[in-house]
């Protein structure tokens, strides 16, 4: 272009930064935020988002409840949490500006397009003065362009009409914040490409919008304002990598973990449920993996199709949100009894009842480990990352099919949406535990146990002479028939119980995540607030506070090292999104004084409100 | 999928019962139709490995623990969708769901409609005593008003379900009805429904001895059957009475049944692929004949059959390594 010319100051350096994207819902904020992510990481930077959508399908335009968002904290170090504090806001109009805001770090950069400040959309979003024309914004850096007229001239070779080209705002908006970053735009413009490819002139429309945003941070006049940086590459570990979000982890380690178990089929069974949904809809698409999806009628047949495909020897699966598990606790019940193989996976949400569809929680805990009628023990993972979602997920095909038991997982709606960077693993390095069904009718009743594991044999229907029943009502130890004898009962109930806790000699002993083995303090998690608190927990050890990181990733059975462990601390912090799970379950566990750090805004903890209550105990 | 039929054609009757000591009440209805099932069961020569019967709980319920075949007796009303996922998981398994007119048409009213709709190939037995036999007694979604109960000690206000009549509204396509007492006619239905393809329900009228007595009398007493009952077969006139007097059709100008004389012109001849014809048989209550037999069957795929027969539906062994590696991935390198 011609006005390259213009001498632009040398880019900055930044070790990390935060943006937040926000816009209407029909803003496309996600895709947006979606694309930045994958140009970061094909830089080579590390980096964790956090999308945060309305519960709003289409909430009017301009209101402040149909504001959607996408943050992304990317960098050359350790990228942990999707970050606490905005560096940059792009707004997109006033409602996106009021709500998020408050996020903003005082001398952060607003991006906003002016043209979307209008009378209509201010008083929308309850301004009674334009914030672009007094001086409420002083304290932020703000970088005001008429991204509307901008995006319309870009794309006017194309002939859209005014509405599509207002659509592709957001991608000028991109092509911008590209600049900014010295990121590449060809993954972008591939994407787009293939997402209009039957519709070519939408596709290079917003090719064009791209390439316009980026041409005008190169070109701006406004050179003093527009400064460009640059984002170290994060040192990680050689190999191939790729973006995972927590539900595509799940997914593809359900799949790994079927491959792993050797069993031919996983019949997974969901009714519709935020956040949920996605894992089915994800798995809907992999039938050639020998995935069988069921959307039933309710989360009571869901779980109901998912353990009689158990029964049949098909690897049942089942997940829902909060409210449908509870829907599914009489079935959990049957699997418990029955001691047939059942995944549950259950993301996590903002309650009780329908509570915060859309935002996260970890309130589910105590629902999972003792939300059942009678003793009914059963295992409870929780994954820590997006990443991990996947070995987790491997992990609980393990333990169901080996112990013969439901395992609940429990993710959360957080989890399920956010996405990290992911080494992609061979599968030729992944774990194997081949399954064996029994076939073999000498000696054989269904309630017989493997005496190293307590689990019950593993039977298809079709299997010729090993014909049995099996359900609900108690059954006699020695020949699985219907029993009420009250021993019986009592030992029946202590074998399902052994069985549980013997889980705790086949998984890895509790480690620390970070710091020493003993010392004045353990800060202790569980789930996806992994980052928060390993970054609060780095931050006070760089100060030299005395304090350790452990994270908890089974939860029922505990590992059987963990009290030992957290007796050697003077305190135990436990932060958690819920109003106290994990730390009355160690209390009562472990007869020890843990202190509760609860959250429940529905929004994941900032590494500052964890490294303050470390501040405040040390 | 092909279904391929193995028969064993060796076993008895005897041959379907497990070992387990029978535990309903003595001269309960539900004795007759064990024993119609293992009776059918070897007249088809069903092998025992292959089949499955599933129940959810109540008196009915227990009848898994009395065959030597599998089964699963699972929970409250949810027998339908569990069996709906061991179809999934091997459609070649044949599958019985043994289910009673509270967990069939109440708690696990629900599932029932969505398995009929669904069409998954089940067998779908209900046994209907219009009352709660397990629990002792209460009123059932079946029992006609005034039923006096436990819990409705001054007579039922609520308006009954007909089964049959709520299996053609929730789509099935085999509809069928028969009285536990009526040997020969519950082991043919049986056999019928085990022929058609999808889910195949049949009610049968069971008689719980112990807190509905006789609640069926008046259709199933030896002495007012021919006149009480219509025994319906595809293509045959739909008469009745001692000596076949009498007959069906439609009452001119209406969509509504009369009883006129067997000789009468446009007596109806019943069609068990007219789904209509089957709403207006499968109503019909006192004065009226009680229709008994196959009221509808008009077979199409089942549920199963087109879930693997779906475009690109085939399940396989994909490559995961490639599915892990779809879309954009970087090489990071040391
Ligand atoms: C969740 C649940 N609720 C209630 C019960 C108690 N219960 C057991 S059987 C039954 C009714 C059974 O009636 P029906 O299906 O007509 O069977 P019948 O005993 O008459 O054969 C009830 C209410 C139960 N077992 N589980
Ligand atoms: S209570 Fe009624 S239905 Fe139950 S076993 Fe006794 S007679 Fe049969
Ligand atoms: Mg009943």
């Amino acid at each position: 272009m011609a006005t390259s010319s213009i001498s632009r100051p040398e880019r900055e350096t930044r070790d990390s930064v935060v943006i937040r994207f926000a816009g209407d819902s029909g803003d496309g904020m996600q895709v947006t935020g979606s694309q930045f992510t994958l140009e970061t990481a094909l830089a080579g930077s590390d980096f964790s988002t956090f999308p945060d959508f309305p519960a709003e399908i289409r909430a009017p335009t301009g209101t402040t409840f149909g504001v959607s968002a996408f943050q992304i904290h990317f960098g050359g170090g350790d990228v942990m949490t999707p970050g606490d504090a905005v560096d940059v806001l792009v707004a997109m109009n006033p409602a996106a500006l009021t709500v998020e805001l408050r996020d903003l770090k005082v001398g952060g950069t607003v991006i906003v397009d002016s043209a979307a400040f209008n009378e209509r959309n201010l008083s929308k979003a309850g301004y009674a003065r334009n914030p672009l024309d007094d001086d409420s914004l002083a304290r932020y850096q703000v970088l005001k362009f008429d991204i509307t007229k901008l995006t319309a001239d870009a794309v006017k070779p194309h002939g859209l009409s005014s509405r599509e080209a207002h659509l592709c705002r957001n991608m000028w908006a991109l092509g911008l914040l590209l600049w900014m970053y010295g990121y590449e735009r060809t993954a972008t413009i591939e994407w787009l490409n293939r997402k209009f490819a039957k519709k070519p002139v939408i596709a290079a429309a917003n090719v064009a919008a791209v390439n316009a945003g980026h041409a005008f941070g190169e070109t701006a006049e406004m050179a003093e304002h527009m400064v460009g940086y640059v984002v170290p590459k994060a040192h990680v570990q050689a190999g191939r990598y790729r973006t995972v979000s927590g539900t595509e982890g799940l997914a593809w380690g359900l799949v790994a973990g079927l491959r792993a178990a050797g069993i031919e089929k996983m019949v997974f069974a969901g009714y519709p449920i935020t956040p949920a949904s996605a894992l089915l809809h994800t798995l809907a698409n992999l039938r050639a993996y020998g995935v069988v999806t069921f959307q039933a009628e309710d989360e009571i047949a869901a779980s109901g199709a998912a353990l009689g495909a158990s029964y049949a020897g098909a690897l049942g699966v089942t997940s829902s949100s909060g409210p449908g598990i509870a829907l599914k606790t009489e079935m959990l019940g049957l699997a418990i009894a029955t001691e047939l193989p059942l995944i549950v996976i259950d993301s996590q949400r903002a309650g009780p009842s329908t509570g915060m569809p859309t935002k996260a929680e970890q309130s589910d805990l105590f629902q999972a480990v003792h939300g059942r009628n009678a003793d009914a023990p059963l295992a409870v993972l929780a994954p820590t990352s997006t990443a991990d979602c996947f070995d987790i997920a491997i992990e609980a095909v393990r333990l169901a099919t080996k112990y013969m038991t439901p395992v609940i997982v429990l993710s959360d709606g957080y989890l399920a949406h956010a996405a990290e960077p992911w080494r992609i693993p061979r599968e030729a390095d992944l774990p194997r535990f081949p399954v064996t069904y029994r076939t073999d009718p000498e000696g054989f009743h269904p309630f017989l146990r493997d005496p190293e594991t307590l689990a019950r044999p593993w039977v298809k229907p079709g299997t010729p002479q090993l014909e049995h029943r099996i359900g609900g009502l108690e059954r006699d130890y020695d020949s699985g028939h219907i029993s009420y004898d009250p021993d019986n009962h009592a030992r029946m109930t202590k074998a399902r119980a052994d069985k549980i806790a013997g889980i705790a000699n086949d998984i890895p002993l509790q480690g620390i995540a970070l710091g020493a083995d003993h010392g004045k303090l353990a800060v202790v998690g569980w789930g996806s607030t992994f980052g928060a608190i390993h970054r609060a927990v780095q931050i006070a050890r760089d100060e030299s506070t005395d304090v350790a990181h452990i994270h908890v990733r089974y939860l029922s059975p505990f590992p059987r090292n963990l009290g030992d462990l957290l007796k050697r601390y003077d305190r135990v912090l436990v932060p958690e999104m819920n109003n106290g799970q994990l730390v009355k379950l160690l209390r009562a566990e472990y007869l020890i004084p843990a202190e509760s750090l609860p959250k429940v805004t529905g929004k994941p903890f900032r590494v500052t409100e964890i490294a303050q209550a470390i501040g405040k105990i040390s | 999928m092909t279904v391929t039929t193995i028969t064993d054609a060796q076993l008895a009757p005897k041959d379907y019962a497990s070992d387990q000591e029978v535990r309903w009440c003595p001269g309960c209805g539900d004795y007759a139709i064990l024993k119609a099932v293992q009776k059918a069961c070897a007249d088809m020569g069903l092998v025992r490995e292959r089949t499955v019967f599933v129940s959810g709980i109540g008196c009915a319920a227990r009848f898994p623990y009395y065959m030597s075949t599998y089964g699963f007796h699972t929970v409250h009303g949810r027998a339908p969708a569990i069996a709906t996922g061991i179809k999934l998981a091997n459609p070649d398994l044949d599958v019985w769901v043994m289910t009673g007119d509270g967990d069939g048409l109440s708690i696990g009213g629900n599932h029932m409609l969505h398995v009929l709709r669904r069409n998954v190939d089940l067998k779908i037995i209900l046994f209907n005593n219009e009352i709660y036999g397990l629990t002792k007694g209460q009123y059932s979604p079946t029992s006609r008003r005034g039923t006096r109960s436990p819990s409705t000690p001054l007579g039922s206000i609520e308006n009954p379900v007909s089964a049959c009549a709520f299996a053609l509204g929730a789509g099935a396509r085999f509809v069928a009805r028969s009285i536990d007492t009526l040997q020969a006619h519950l082991i043919a239905t049986l056999k019928r429904a085990h022929a058609h393809r999808g889910a195949s329900f049949i009610e049968i009228l069971q008689n719980c001895v112990v807190f509905n007595d006789a609640v069926f009398d008046h259709i199933t007493g030896k002495e007012v059957a021919p006149e009480a009952q219509v025994l319906v077969e595809h293509g045959k006139p739909l008469v009745f009475g001692k000596n076949k007097e009498k007959a069906l059709r439609l009452k001119p100008g209406t969509i509504a049944l009369e009883v006129v004389a067997a000789t009468a012109p446009d007596v109806l001849v019943h069609d068990e692929t007219n789904r209509p014809l089957a709403q207006l048989l499968a109503a019909l209550e006192p004065p009226f004949p009680t229709a008994m037999g196959v009221l509808y069957c008009s077979p199409t795929e089942s549920y199963e059959h087109d879930f693997y027969a779906q475009k690109g539906a085939a399940l396989g062994k994909g490559d995961l390594d490639a599915l892990l590696n779809s879309e954009r991935t970087w090489e990071v390198v040391p």
